[in-house]
């Protein structure tokens, strides 16, 4: 990948609304490459989506996440991706990874009460035939994610002025 | 009104002034000072560009070692010239990084920021009368420092049109039989100018003809943007000639842990070892503790942060520039020092009203000395969001001048 597009990624993972023309300015290039080179990561899919990270603990609103430890057997000729694709597919789930270690995938489900999430857990993923056991694990409070704090005691404690 | 004493005629001292040590009497409070004042007494949605300092904390890694080095109760004195671990890893660190050879024995003096460094140099170098060069606008402490340590500061006034760099014709009109100092620092705050090695070899030129030595300020070494810093003392000759004071401050966002460092001819880190044994006796244990890991690990976070002040350089320069106001391209340090000479208004005047009508806090340029009147200091060391806003509200304000 070229040293632009990699630039302009690290910028646009610290703030997506970062305008074509901003980002030229800060890395000292003509607008038209940097509209170039998003348009083109956006087309081949190193772009996928332009997100906001929010707080829910903010929000008015119940929601419960999970990460469930999933064993399965591979299928014949397609591994996991079969498996993978099968439960990926589902809306509640946030997000699969293939792992190494003692468990296959890892699945993130997001639900509106625990419930919600056992009943997913055990109606729709532990009947698919390839699973052998799950884990459930709920996560109690997020503290940092994806490189975001999400309460920073840090603050600015520089004077106004210095010389 | 004396007073007989035995032998001696004494003054009578008739309040609590006349305790005061005449020189400390005389010099002025610094200027920032003042403005620090006024725009810390109302600052309600101030931006501030005024800030001399790094905006990121820190680096995490670096905190924590400070933070098992307490753990471990590192709590002690250590040597006066500081942990012989540390002055190895800063030899090896110029070494690598500025081609500078410094023998971590006898040549390097950990000291309480490059604050101390400076002061050190100046007490151990100026004899009554001595006259220290110092090119202007430039960081406000070095003439009432010289001035203390006894000596006959000497601005040197540099101009936007050199890009504010020191100029050979400029150094030599200003030297006299008397001059013995020069003082000199690039990348510059608050002009941003550095000095290539181009640049410096006609100033090298002269202080090897006029025997002067050389205190060279380089803080700010890491910061630079397009090309890398070549260290005065590293000028063919200059080697012996130049006390470097330097630091973490700046390069590895370590401003409130007064840690810095100076290197010299062993003769002359002996004597300024002198004053500090007896002044200071060591820097901050566990500052000490915090830069050996700075100074192991925290490379690539420098140069992440250089790549990022960079980037929010481009901006501010440009940002000037559609406003319409003069600015030479800063391409050290992080301030840009743009000219406001076409409002009319004087730097104060300008800084005062901007506060108050558009506020935003920069540093009117006056305070750094001579070359500074007609300027704004403008630290790009803050969120870009924070940068655009104030570009903004900056553009709006000099379009009320200039319609008004």
């Amino acid at each position: 990948m070229s040293e632009l597009k990699e630039k302009i990624l690290q910028l646009l993972k610290e703030d997506a609304r970062y305008s074509a023309d901003l980002l030229a300015t800060m890395l000292g290039v003509p607008a038209e490459a940097v509209k170039a080179a998003i348009t083109e990561m956006e087309e081949d899919h190193t772009i996928l989506k332009y997100t906001t990270v929010v707080n829910h603990a903010k929000l008015d609103e119940d929601k419960v996440t999970a990460l469930i430890e999933v064993q399965i057997t591979p299928e014949r000729g397609r591994g996991f991706d079969a498996i993978a694709e099968r439960i990926y597919m589902f809306p509640e789930v946030a997000s699969v990874y293939l792992m190494s270690g003692g468990y296959d995938l890892l699945v993130e489900i997001e639900g509106h009460s625990l419930r919600e999430v056992a009943n997913f857990v055990s109606s729709k993923l532990s009947t698919l035939d390839s699973v052998l056991n799950t884990k459930t694990h709920f996560i109690l409070k997020k503290y940092k994610q994806d490189g975001v704090i999400f309460e920073n005691h840090e603050g600015d404690h520089r004077m106004m002025i210095s010389p | 009104m004396l007073e007989q004493t035995g032998l001696e005629i004494k003054p009578k001292r008739t309040s609590m002034s006349d305790y005061i040590n005449g020189k400390v009497r005389q010099i002025p409070p610094s200027g920032i000072r003042r403005f620090f004042d006024l725009v810390s007494s109302g600052s309600k949605d101030v931006i501030s560009l005024g800030v001399g300092e790094p905006d990121f904390v820190t680096p995490w890694h670096v905190r924590e070692a400070s933070v098992y080095a307490l753990e471990k109760g590192m709590t002690a004195y250590t040597p006066n010239a500081g942990l012989p671990e540390l002055r190895e890893l800063i030899a090896e660190y110029l070494l690598s990084r500025f081609n500078l050879r410094y023998e971590p024995a006898n040549q390097i003096i950990v000291t309480v920021g490059g604050s101390e460094a400076i002061d050190l140099a100046l007490r151990a170098l100026i004899e009554p009368g001595d006259e220290v060069l110092i090119p202007e606008p430039c960081f406000v402490s070095y003439s009432p420092l010289a001035y203390l340590a006894g000596g006959v500061p000497v601005g040197i006034e540099t101009k936007a049109e050199d890009e504010f760099k020191l100029t050979a014709a400029s150094l030599e009109a200003a030297i006299t039989p008397r001059s013995k100092v020069l003082l000199i620092s690039y990348p510059s705050n608050p002009t941003g100018a550095i000095m290539t090695e181009e640049d410096m070899r006609p100033i090298a030129e002269l202080v090897e003809k006029h025997d002067l030595i050389v205190i060279s300020d380089e803080i700010y070494a890491e910061l630079t943007y397009g090309g890398k810093h070549v260290s005065f003392a590293a000028m063919p000759g200059m080697k012996d000639r130049t006390i470097l004071a330097s630091g973490f401050s700046k390069a590895f966002a370590m401003t409130g842990w007064r840690l810095g460092y100076l290197c010299a001819h062993p003769e002359l880190a002996k004597a300024m070892l002198k004053i500090h044994q007896y002044a200071i006796m060591c820097a901050s244990t566990m500052a000490q503790a915090a830069a050996i890991e700075a100074l192991r690990e925290g490379l690539p976070e420098v140069e992440r942060m250089v790549e990022s002040y960079n980037q929010r350089r481009r901006l501010m320069v440009t940002g000037f520039r559609q406003i319409g106001l003069d600015i030479h391209e800063p391409k050290g340090a992080f301030y840009a020092f743009p000219s406001i000479k076409s409002t009319g208004l004087t730097s104060e005047e300008f800084a005062e009203r901007l506060f108050a009508e558009a506020k935003v806090a920069a540093v009117p340029g006056n305070v750094f000395g001579l070359g500074g009147e007609g300027h704004l200091r403008c630290s790009y060391a803050t969120s870009v969001s924070q940068l655009n806003e104030a570009l903004e509200r900056i553009g709006r304000f000099v379009e009320k001048l200039r319609n008004g």
